[in-house]
């Protein structure tokens, strides 16, 4: 069997506010239309482990893009923009909103996009895909990677004019199904964290997945860390896109409305 | 898990870095998921002159147990430096 072979390139992108950024954008090259997904970074940045997350879906056969969520922070490598993000806090809660909405849009204005379209966040992008399920319109799929801070601990150090919201509050707005992928030795967010999340989700009666591995911790997805646990993140990768098929596929949803 | 924690140092001296030498006035320091370094968490440093806007930065990023080497370094660098530098300095004011 011939592999698909995909495109990956910067593409320009007004994010929140009008504001000018920038976005890695791959799709596959097969005719059709295809469903789009947004990866929402981590606190390391636009970092190249990011951009292969976004061909690796792509070469499952998705549009994906992933907006510089700290492109305010001026031009340079992805290394340095972050490091000037972190001590002036990140991306506020309010620009990551305006940026992955501006991403979806570009991917339903695609010709070949089929319309629908998932967000998937790692670590803070976690918390941030759980942000934009329970606010932004238009999601169809959201998935949290070990999203830290869902559950607040410490409103004084973690609430801030950034980041005011504790979002497990939001859950009740969540309006997409949700799939969550956990580390069962990771600390943030901790077994207790996880099991609250899912009390609220089926609490409200929100369609969800939950799935947490053993010995695995924080970002075991990452193969260029000591954290990478092959056997989990192979699973953890197949839930994933198992779970944006479902969702996202033209043909799952006809068959669902008929 | 990814932090916006930084401690934030005022310095007097100088790195060099890709375009050469250049003052710097402060150290972030964090300990979070590094960008380079193969570790989980690692200590970085990133050498900057925020009066110059704090664009440019010579950064480095260690594994814990290399950065708590590197600080008793740098103090048992500067206990001893600092006698031998002091016992010269009494022995130039001797003769002098």
């Amino acid at each position: 069997m011939a592999r698909p072979g995909l495109q990956a390139e910067t593409v320009a992108l007004r994010g929140h506010n009008g504001d000018q950024g920038e976005a890695y954008y791959a799709r596959p090259l097969r005719p059709g239309k295809v469903p789009g997904v947004v990866v929402i970074h981590h606190m390391p940045g636009w970092d190249e482990w990011t951009t292969e997350v976004v061909r690796k879906i792509a070469a499952h056969g998705y549009a994906a893009i992933a907006p510089h969520l700290f492109f305010r922070y001026g031009r340079g490598s992805p290394d340095d923009v972050a490091s000037r993000a972190r001590p002036a806090g990140g991306a506020s809660d309010e620009e990551v909103k305006g940026d992955v909405a501006a991403a979806m849009a570009y991917l339903r204005a695609q010709p070949n996009a089929n319309g629908k379209v998932g967000v998937i966040g790692f670590c803070s992008g976690g918390r941030h895909a759980y942000l934009v399920a329970c606010t932004l319109p238009g999601i169809d799929a959201a998935v949290d990677c070990w999203g830290g801070r869902v559950i607040v601990h410490d409103p004084a150090a973690d609430l801030t004019p950034k980041r005011p919201t504790e979002v497990i509050k939001l859950t009740p707005s969540l309006s997409c199904p949700l799939l969550g992928i956990f580390g069962n030795d990771d600390k943030n967010p901790n077994r207790a964290d996880v099991d609250r999340t899912e009390a609220e989700l089926k609490r409200l009666g929100k369609t969800y997945e939950f799935h947490r591995y053993d010995g695995a911790g924080h970002g075991f997805f990452s193969n260029d860390r000591p954290a990478y646990r092959p056997e989990q993140a192979v699973d953890g990768w197949q839930k994933v896109f198992a779970f944006v098929e479902k969702h996202l596929t033209a043909s799952q949803s006809a068959a669902a409305a008929s | 898990m990814c932090s916006y924690i930084v401690e934030k140092a005022s310095l007097v001296g100088s790195a060099k870095g890709p375009n050469g030498w250049m003052k710097i006035d402060t150290a972030h320091v964090y300990y979070d998921h590094p960008y380079h370094a193969p570790l989980d968490h690692a200590l970085g440093i990133d050498f900057i002159n925020v009066r110059n806007g704090g664009r440019e930065r010579v950064a480095v990023e260690l594994s814990a147990e290399s950065a708590r080497e590197l600080v008793t370094k740098i103090l048992a660098a500067l206990e001893s430096g600092e006698k031998e530098h002091a016992e010269v300095e009494t022995t130039a004011a001797y003769l002098t």
